[in-house]
């Protein structure tokens, strides 16, 4: 394997060039797609329009480039890549290929908030007011998010965590997590609900800048903390026994991982919905391509970013003028390739 | 001179079997009588008898034989399906985890009747019950592949639980696509998905009961073959068991089973999944006892749950398929948190 080793004081990273070739080609194709997604729509254009309008603000075309189709790309590729992100620290913290944050409770906590907010403004159990269903929806989520992750962290924990105890745990948590969302959905307005529906399926349409924002924050703030973490990610790959004997402290470096993960899912969430699949999918695509031992962090995210993208491209168009939300295309792509996972595991 | 020994004792393990079948059958008789009584107008046992017997056309004459006995009789044959259904199951996959709903077979029943409303046009529930019979079929023929590929390296039940949330997953989009272009579909399917054993009157009783009965015959000749098969495919094979017939039956009669019972009631899950636990301890490994027994356990779970879900939300219900995953999920994670993983 080629590799580098790259040292900064008391700190190193092995680099390793294929995972380098791989995240690079990744933000590549991440570009195309964007750049498709800025041309294809109920206007078409071509690339020197988009480019003409995108520096003219003059121009007629001006407003639907700034303001609707590049926050609506931004928040695919951030929030694509804040799911990837989360998923590859699961993974490698479960040793399980199959976790990931639906699992762990962040996506469906987040889902039930959300529509208990959306029927709680609604108009029939009384109406709290119309701000909480259209501001408030993020922070729902956020919050919704933060309490599933925990209820499940907290459940699955037994004098340490164990993978599959984990997977089992959250598998049980998201039942109860969706039939309650279920009932909420019956106790709706039919027209709540549809809004409700929409959310819950994880959609990018109408993302605006205040929905890039705060993904690309908490990107900015963990990423760099994520990176420094993976040398623990690395030790954590062996048993508890050895990694305790190499003088990482396990418990700390999970929880804190574990933290990174549920808050970068739970943002992504809180800015799209849940997106189903992109946070388990794309660390093994990462995983394979780049051959390593598990998932890569950062080519992880790239890949996470091109598949929403490539995803969100697909439910605009594929059955227009009708859009589908992103979160559908992601689940009907996804769930074949788990399976397709799960084959492969038995051996 | 040891067979004058064991057969005292295989006849008092016999009594005793019945013996618990007699309470089983009691307790799901008590549940009955709760059903028909509690709601969100209670009417005393006497009322409740004088309108079944002497009907004289009194509010509560009408509350009790047109809405509670239909309700009540639905749950009962719901319960005892998906009982029978989560233990055989379980048997088939040698998985502690298997549950019709947990396992993808509950939302292949609802993409398969959600396609047909908006696909085809398709409005009666005799239509949507075809449906979702195949819908079931597909979904669960997938995951018993998934769940007995190879013998030591088979999946595991971690794996095997992935693969049916996996299943589900996709056909929940799937679904939600289709109900989302349609905003009558959503208004039908949303309850359907909350699952729910009231307001669906009798007609839908007549309809769903022979996919049951015959569901229920396919379960009965299942289990000798079952109890073979639950020593290893080898031992079985010795024994002169037919294994594919045997798998054949078994997916039949957990297709027919759970399939009508998700057709007419919609999503209950947790049923399947705790009722089996339930029904051990009381019958020990021998299908024959134990799927009788999780047919009457899931006939009286599935009623009181459904009586707690009237009385616990005032002025209106908590559906059953709720309070269902209210209780079931402790018990599972329950079950998943023991020291020793559950075998079979």
């Amino acid at each position: 394997m080629t590799a580098l080793s790259l040292r900064a004081g008391g700190l190193s990273w092995r680099v390793r060039l294929r995972g380098v070739a791989i995240t690079l080609f990744g933000l590549g194709l991440l570009a195309l797609l964007m750049a498709l997604n800025m041309r294809i729509g109920d206007i078409q254009m071509t690339v020197a329009e988009v480019i003409a309008a995108t520096f003219d603000p003059n121009s007629a075309a001006h407003f639907v480039i700034m303001e609707l189709r590049l926050p609506r790309a931004l928040t695919g590729a951030l929030v694509g890549a804040a799911l990837a992100l989360s998923g590859a620290i699961i993974q490698s913290i479960a040793r399980n290929p199959l976790a990931s944050p639906e699992i762990l409770g962040v996506t469906t906590g987040a889902s039930v908030t959300v529509v208990a907010g959306v029927v709680a403004s609604g108009s029939v159990y009384g109406g709290t007011s119309g701000l909480l269903s259209t501001l408030g929806i993020p922070a729902l989520a956020l919050l919704g998010g933060l309490i599933g992750a925990a209820v499940v962290y907290g459940l699955a924990w037994r004098r340490g965590l164990d993978g599959y105890r984990l997977v089992l745990v959250g598998i049980g948590v998201a039942a109860v997590f969706t039939n309650v969302k279920f009932w909420l959905l019956t106790v709706g307005d039919v027209n709540d609900t549809g809004r409700a529906m929409v959310w819950i399926s994880g959609s990018l349409n109408g993302r605006g800048w205040e929905h890039v924002a705060p993904t690309a924050l908490a990107l900015a703030v963990l990423v760099p903390l994520t990176l420094l973490g993976t040398r623990s990610l690395d030790a954590l790959r062996f048993s508890d026994d050895t990694v305790t004997s190499l003088g990482v402290r396990t418990n700390l470096a999970r929880a804190l991982m574990i933290l990174a993960a549920v808050l970068l899912a739970a943002v992504a969430t809180a800015s799209a919905g849940p997106i189903a699949f992109v946070a388990l999918a794309s660390p093994q695509i990462a995983l394979r391509l780049a051959r390593s031992g598990q998932p890569p962090l950062l080519c992880s995210a790239v890949i996470g970013g091109v598949l929403t993208t490539g995803a969100d491209l697909i439910a605009r168009t594929a059955f227009s003028p009708i859009e589908l939300p992103v979160g559908i295309v992601t689940a009907v792509l996804g769930a074949p390739y788990l399976i397709h996972l799960i084959w492969r595991a038995r051996k | 001179m040891s067979a004058t020994v064991a057969a005292p004792r295989l006849q008092s393990i016999r009594h005793r079997r019945v013996t618990l079948l007699f309470v089983l059958l009691a307790a799901v008789a008590v549940a009955v009588v709760l059903s028909i009584t509690i709601g969100s107008k209670s009417v005393p046992l006497g009322d409740a008898w004088t309108a079944l017997t002497a009907p004289t056309g009194s509010e509560n004459d009408i509350i009790i034989r047109s809405l509670r006995v239909p309700r009540t009789v639905l749950g009962v044959l719901a319960g005892v399906a998906l009982g029978v259904a989560g233990a055989l199951m379980q048997g088939h996959t040698r998985n502690p985890l298997a549950d019709p709903g947990l396992l993808g077979v509950t939302q292949g029943a609802a993409f398969a009747m959600v396609a047909s409303i908006i696909l085809l046009g398709a409005s009666s529930l005799l239509v949507y019950i075809w449906f979702g019979l195949a819908g079931a079929l597909i979904a669960s023929v997938a995951v018993f592949a998934l769940g007995m590929v190879g013998g030591r390296g088979g999946p595991t039940p971690v794996t095997l639980a992935l693969a049916g949330t996996a299943v589900s997953a996709m056909l929940y989009a799937l679904t939600s696509a289709i109900v989302l272009l349609d905003e009558q579909a959503m208004d039908v399917f949303r309850f359907w998905q909350a699952g729910s054993i009231g307001a669906r009157g009798s007609s839908v009783v007549w309809q769903v009961l022979p996919f049951i009965l015959v569901g229920l015959v396919l379960a009965t000749v299942n289990a000798p073959g079952l109890n073979a098969l639950s020593l290893g495919e080898d031992v079985a094979r010795s024994l002169g068991q037919n294994i594919a017939m045997t798998r054949t039956i078994g997916v039949a009669s957990v297709t027919l089973l759970s399939g009508a019972a998700v057709a007419a009631c919609g999503s209950l899950s947790f049923v399947g999944l705790i009722v089996p636990h339930l029904a051990r301890p009381l019958s020990g490994t021998d299908h024959r006892w134990l799927l009788p027994y999780s047919g009457l356990i899931g006939a009286a779970l599935l009623l009181l749950a459904d009586v707690i879900g009237r009385v616990v939300a005032p002025p209106g219900e908590l559906e059953v398929g709720v309070v269902l995953a209210l209780i079931g999920a402790p018990f599972f994670v329950a079950l998943v948190r023991r020291r020793k993983p559950v075998r079979l």
